[in-house]
C-alpha cells in the first residue's frame, strides 16, 4: 500500500501541475467571455448616460462623442421639470400604485395561503390544484371580459381596476407563501393553539415572523412588476394626471418636439428608483426570479 | 371533491375534537374566501364570457349582438392583417425563445465554473431585466439609429453595411428580438444557474470515475438533470412571446402602420387596436380566444412529448 503511493506521489504531482495550468486557462478564456457579455449587456446603461448629459446636437454624430462637451447637466433639471414630463406627479402616481397593490397582495395572499397550508377543509386540494392551474394561464383570455366589467362598475380611468384584484389574491403568491407555509413545524403553532390562540392571532405572531423573507421576495417582485407594468395603465387609465412613470414616459415620447437627450435623462429617472432598490435587495430579486423559474421543478 | 374529501379524512388528526374541526373549516373558508371570489369574478366568469363574446358583435356602448361565428370567419379568411400579425408573431417566439433559452443556459454554465467575480457578472447581465419596456425601446432607438447609432457605427468597423433596424422591414424584428434578449437573458440565466446548482456534486464525480469527458457528462448528467427547467422555461417563454406587446407597441408609436410594412404588427398589438382603438370588442375577443386555444394546444403537445423528449436527450445519444 505505502510503496504503491510511493511510486505513484511524483506522477500524480505532474498531472495535478497540468491540471492546474489547464483550471488556469479555462477560468482565463471564461473570464474572456463572460466580460465581453457583460461589456454588451452594459454598453447601452453607459450610452444612455452619456447620451442624457449631451446637447442635442452631439447625440448622433460621426464620428461617435462619447465625453460631452460641455457636460449638460442642465438636461436632468429640464427633464425633470417640463410640463411635458411631469416627474413629480408621475412618481406619486407610481409610488401609490406601487404601495397599494403591494400591500394588496402581501395581505390576501398570505390569509388565503395560510388556509391552504395549516388549516384542513373539505376542496382544499382542488382549490389548490385550480390554484395551481391558473399559474399558467395567459392573461390574453381575461383581457376583454375583465375591461368590460370594470367598464360596466365605472372604473374605468382610476385606478381601481388595477388596485382591487389585488386584494384578492395572486396564484403565484399564494402558491409561494404555502410552500414556505408548510415547512413551519406544526409543534410551534399547537403551542399557540393549546395556549388559546385562534388562527388570526397565530397567523399573525407565529406564521408571519417566520416567512418574512418570503413576503419580501414578493415585495420586492411586486414593486418590480408594477413599476415597469405599462399594459394596465394604458387600458384603464385616461387621464394625464394619473400615468404612472412609463406611461409618462410614453406619452413624453409622443410629442414629436423632444429631444432624445432629454428623452435619455427622463428614460434614466424612470429606472433609477428601481435600480437602487436592486442594489439594497438584490438578494431578494434574485431569490424571486430563481423562484419564479423553478416553480415547475 | 370527492378525492378532496378522502384526502381531507385521512388527514384528520385525533387531537382536535368535531366541534374544533368545524371551526378550522369555518375559519378556513374565511381564509380563502376572497381568493374563490377572484377566482370566480376575474377568472372562471372573464373566460365564459369571452366564448360569449367573441361569437357577438359588441363596441362596449350598446349591448352585444349575436354573430354566431362571423368573427371567426373575418379573422381566418377574409382579415389579412390576422395572417400578418400571426405571422409576425410566430417569426418572433420561433427566434427569441430558442435564442434566449440558449444564450441563458450558455451564460449559467460559464458562470456556474468555480471562477472569481460571480457576483458582478450575475448584476451586469441581470440589470437590463429592470428597465421598463418604453425605457428599453427609447435607448435602444438610439443605439440602433440607421444612420449614426452605436450599433451600426460599431458594425461599420467591420465592414457590416448600414443596418436600417426599426426603420427595415426586414430588420425590425430582429431588433425587437435583439431587445427583447438584452432585458431578458439575465432573469433565464439566474433560473437555470440555481438549477445547475442543485445538481449533486456526487452525481458529476461518479460520471468522472465511470471515464465520462466533460462533453459527455453535460449530455448525459446535466443536461437530462436541466430538462424539467428547460421544459418550464420553454412554455412560459412561448406564453410571454406570443404575447409580446410593450416593445411593439413603443416602438411603432400611434402610427396606422405597426412598423415599415405592418412587419412589428404583432398579435397583442392588432387585438389592442381592435378591443381599444376600434373598440370591436367581440372581434378582438374571437382573437383572444384563438390564441388562448393554440397556446393550451402547444402546451398540451409538450407535455405529452415531454417525458419522450428528456428521456431521448438523455439516452438517445452514445
Amino acid at each position: 500500500m505505502n510503496t504503491a503511493q510511493a511510486l505513484k506521489t511524483p506522477e500524480m504531482a505532474r498531472l495535478r501541475r497540468r491540471q492546474m495550468l489547464r483550471h488556469f486557462i479555462q477560468s482565463i478564456v471564461i473570464h474572456a467571455i463572460l466580460f465581453s457579455v457583460a461589456i454588451i449587456f452594459l454598453i447601452p446603461f453607459l450610452w444612455v448616460i452619456i447620451t442624457s448629459l449631451k446637447p442635442e446636437t452631439q447625440v448622433f454624430t460621426d464620428p461617435l462623442i462619447w465625453i460631452p462637451k460641455p457636460i449638460m447637466w442642465s438636461n436632468y433639471i429640464e427633464a425633470l421639470t417640463t410640463p411635458a414630463f411631469r416627474f413629480t406627479l408621475l412618481l406619486r402616481n407610481t409610488l401609490y400604485y406601487v404601495i397599494t397593490t403591494t400591500i394588496g397582495t402581501l395581505i390576501s395572499s398570505t390569509i388565503v395561503a395560510y388556509a391552504l397550508a395549516r388549516l384542513r377543509f373539505p376542496g382544499r386540494n382542488a382549490l389548490f390544484m385550480i390554484t395551481l392551474a391558473t399559474m399558467m394561464m395567459p392573461g390574453i383570455v381575461t383581457l376583454i371580459p375583465t375591461y368590460v366589467l370594470f367598464k360596466t362598475l365605472g372604473w374605468v380611468g382610476t385606478y381601481a381596476p388595477l388596485i382591487v384584484p389585488t386584494f384578492f389574491g395572486a396564484s403565484f403568491n399564494i402558491f409561494l407563501l404555502r410552500q414556505f407555509m408548510m415547512t413551519i413545524p406544526w409543534d410551534l403553532t399547537d403551542a399557540a393553539y393549546v395556549d388559546g390562540a385562534n388562527d388570526f392571532v397565530i397567523l399573525w405572531k407565529v406564521v408571519v415572523p417566520l416567512i418574512t423573507p418570503a413576503l419580501l421576495v414578493i415585495a420586492v417582485f411586486n414593486i418590480m412588476y408594477i413599476w415597469n407594468d405599462f399594459f394596465g395603465p394604458l387600458i384603464y387609465l385616461k387621464g394625464q394626471d394619473q400615468y404612472p412613470l412609463v406611461m409618462g414616459l410614453y406619452a413624453f415620447r409622443t410629442r414629436t418636439s423632444v429631444k432624445w437627450s432629454l428623452m435619455m435623462a427622463a428614460s434614466l429617472a424612470t429606472c433609477f428608483p428601481l435600480i437602487i432598490l436592486f442594489f439594497i435587495a438584490q438578494r431578494y430579486f434574485i431569490e424571486g426570479i430563481t423562484l419564479t423559474g423553478l416553480k415547475g421543478v | 371533491m370527492a378525492e378532496a374529501h378522502l384526502s381531507h379524512a385521512s388527514h384528520k388528526i385525533p387531537r382536535f375534537h368535531m366541534n374544533r374541526q368545524r371551526r378550522e373549516a369555518l375559519t378556513a373558508y374565511l381564509f380563502v374566501s376572497p381568493w374563490i371570489i377572484s377566482l370566480l369574478v376575474f377568472t372562471a366568469y372573464p373566460m365564459i364570457a369571452s366564448f360569449f363574446f367573441s361569437m357577438t358583435d359588441y363596441n362596449v356602448l350598446r349591448p352585444p349582438v349575436w354573430v354566431g361565428l362571423q368573427n371567426f370567419q373575418k379573422m381566418f379568411l377574409e382579415d389579412p392583417l390576422y395572417w400578418l400579425s400571426v405571422k409576425n408573431t410566430m417569426y418572433y417566439a420561433l427566434i427569441s425563445v430558442p435564442l434566449g433559452l440558449l444564450v441563458g443556459l450558455l451564460l449559467a454554465i460559464l458562470l456556474n465554473q468555480k471562477i472569481g467575480g460571480i457576483g458582478f457578472y450575475r448584476t451586469a447581465y441581470y440589470l437590463p431585466g429592470l428597465v421598463p419596456a418604453v425605457a428599453g425601446v427609447l435607448l435602444w432607438m438610439v443605439m440602433l439609429d440607421p444612420k449614426l447609432g452605436l450599433v451600426n457605427q460599431f458594425l461599420n468597423l467591420f465592414g457590416v453595411p448600414t443596418i436600417g433596424w426599426l426603420r427595415s422591414a426586414v430588420w425590425a424584428k430582429p431588433a425587437l428580438i435583439l431587445m427583447a434578449l438584452w432585458g431578458g437573458t439575465g432573469g433565464t440565466m439566474l433560473i437555470f444557474l440555481a438549477a445547475l446548482k442543485e445538481i449533486p456534486q456526487s452525481l458529476m464525480e461518479a460520471a468522472m470515475i465511470d471515464g465520462a469527458n466533460t462533453l459527455q457528462r453535460f449530455r448525459h448528467v446535466t443536461l437530462p438533470l436541466l430538462s424539467p427547467t428547460i421544459f418550464f422555461n420553454l412554455i412560459l417563454g412561448i406564453i410571454g412571446s406570443f404575447q409580446v406587446f410593450g416593445s411593439a407597441f413603443v416602438a411603432t408609436g400611434s402610427a396606422n402602420t405597426a412598423g415599415p410594412l405592418n412587419s412589428l404588427l404583432m398579435y397583442m398589438l392588432l387585438l389592442y387596436r381592435n378591443a381599444f382603438r376600434y373598440f370591436n370588442m367581440g372581434y378582438a375577443s374571437a382573437m383572444a380566444l384563438a390564441m388562448f386555444l393554440a397556446l393550451v394546444a402547444i402546451t398540451l403537445l409538450l407535455v405529452r412529448s415531454s417525458s419522450q423528449w428528456v428521456y431521448y436527450e438523455a439516452a438517445g445519444r452514445h
